[in-house]
């Protein structure tokens, strides 16, 4: 077979339209990794308060600003997407929820308590 | 199972190193641990009436709240260094660079576990 010849190869990644359980398949090391980096800035935060109330003010400021506002916000849901997603991954490695309907099903569940979840934990936040 | 591996491989010495079991396995203990903690962690900061520098601290004086914050740092950092040497091991095809994206990454995560810990240990005992 010549290089001329136009048919597919293989499902290669650029080409292959990636079904919804893969995508959020990659999604959870993507969050995974944020979550490593929100770890580190964790306990930046905590040496923060550690190391006074005036270095606390300054990060207080920070955190309290409407980008803070949009960064916690955004670790939250990662969180929670992370947090749903690794508890069917729980599920899968007992050998649960294997099947194709069954991870379609924990997939659109997973998506909604995510939302679900970061919804409820800022509005006790900010209300 | 050494009877098992062909003169060349036991010749190059690669293969198995022994620990594969146990880095999957303590991924997922630390990710049971961290369900009932992320919950803890995401509720406790949610119901702060405030983030003044007093209310941080007495909120991180009190035994539970140190404990727990100190566990969540240390189940969240080997989760994290865990996943981070799969993605590394998974993305990374020279060996040698592997070898050292792995070893910072497990450096630089220790440091910041270690400072999370350090920092709620001294807000909690002199705070």
């Amino acid at each position: 077979m010549s290089w001329t010849d136009k048919r597919p190869l293989s499902p290669h990644l650029q080409i292959y339209k990636l079904p919804i359980t893969a995508k959020l398949s990659v999604i959870h090391r993507g969050t995974g990794v944020v979550l490593t980096l929100g770890l580190i800035l964790l306990s930046m935060v905590l040496a923060s308060i550690a190391s006074g109330e005036s270095a606390w003010a300054s990060v207080n400021w920070l955190i309290s600003s409407w980008f803070g506002y949009l960064v916690l916000i955004a670790f939250t849901a990662t969180l929670y997407y992370h947090f749903c997603n690794g508890i069917r991954h729980l599920f899968w490695d007992v050998g649960k929820g294997l099947d194709l309907e069954s991870a379609k099903k924990s997939t659109a569940l997973v998506l909604i308590a995510t939302v679900v979840l970061t919804v409820f934990t800022w509005v006790i936040v900010l209300f | 199972m050494s009877y098992l591996r062909t003169p060349l491989s036991k010749a190059k010495g690669l293969g198995s190193a022994k620990t594969g079991t146990e880095h999957f396995w303590m991924q997922r203990i630390t990710a049971l641990a961290l369900i009932p903690l992320v919950i803890w962690f995401c509720m406790s900061l949610a119901f702060l009436p405030d983030a003044n520098y007093a209310t941080v601290v007495s909120w991180l004086s009190s035994p539970f709240n140190a404990v727990l914050m100190i566990i969540t740092l240390i189940a969240g950092f080997y989760h994290g260094a865990l996943g981070m040497q799969i993605i590394f091991e998974d993305y990374i095809s020279t060996h040698s660079t592997r070898i050292i994206a792995i070893i910072i990454s497990n450096l630089v995560l220790f440091f910041f576990a270690a400072l999370g810990v350090f920092s709620v240990l001294k807000i909690s005992i002199s705070g």
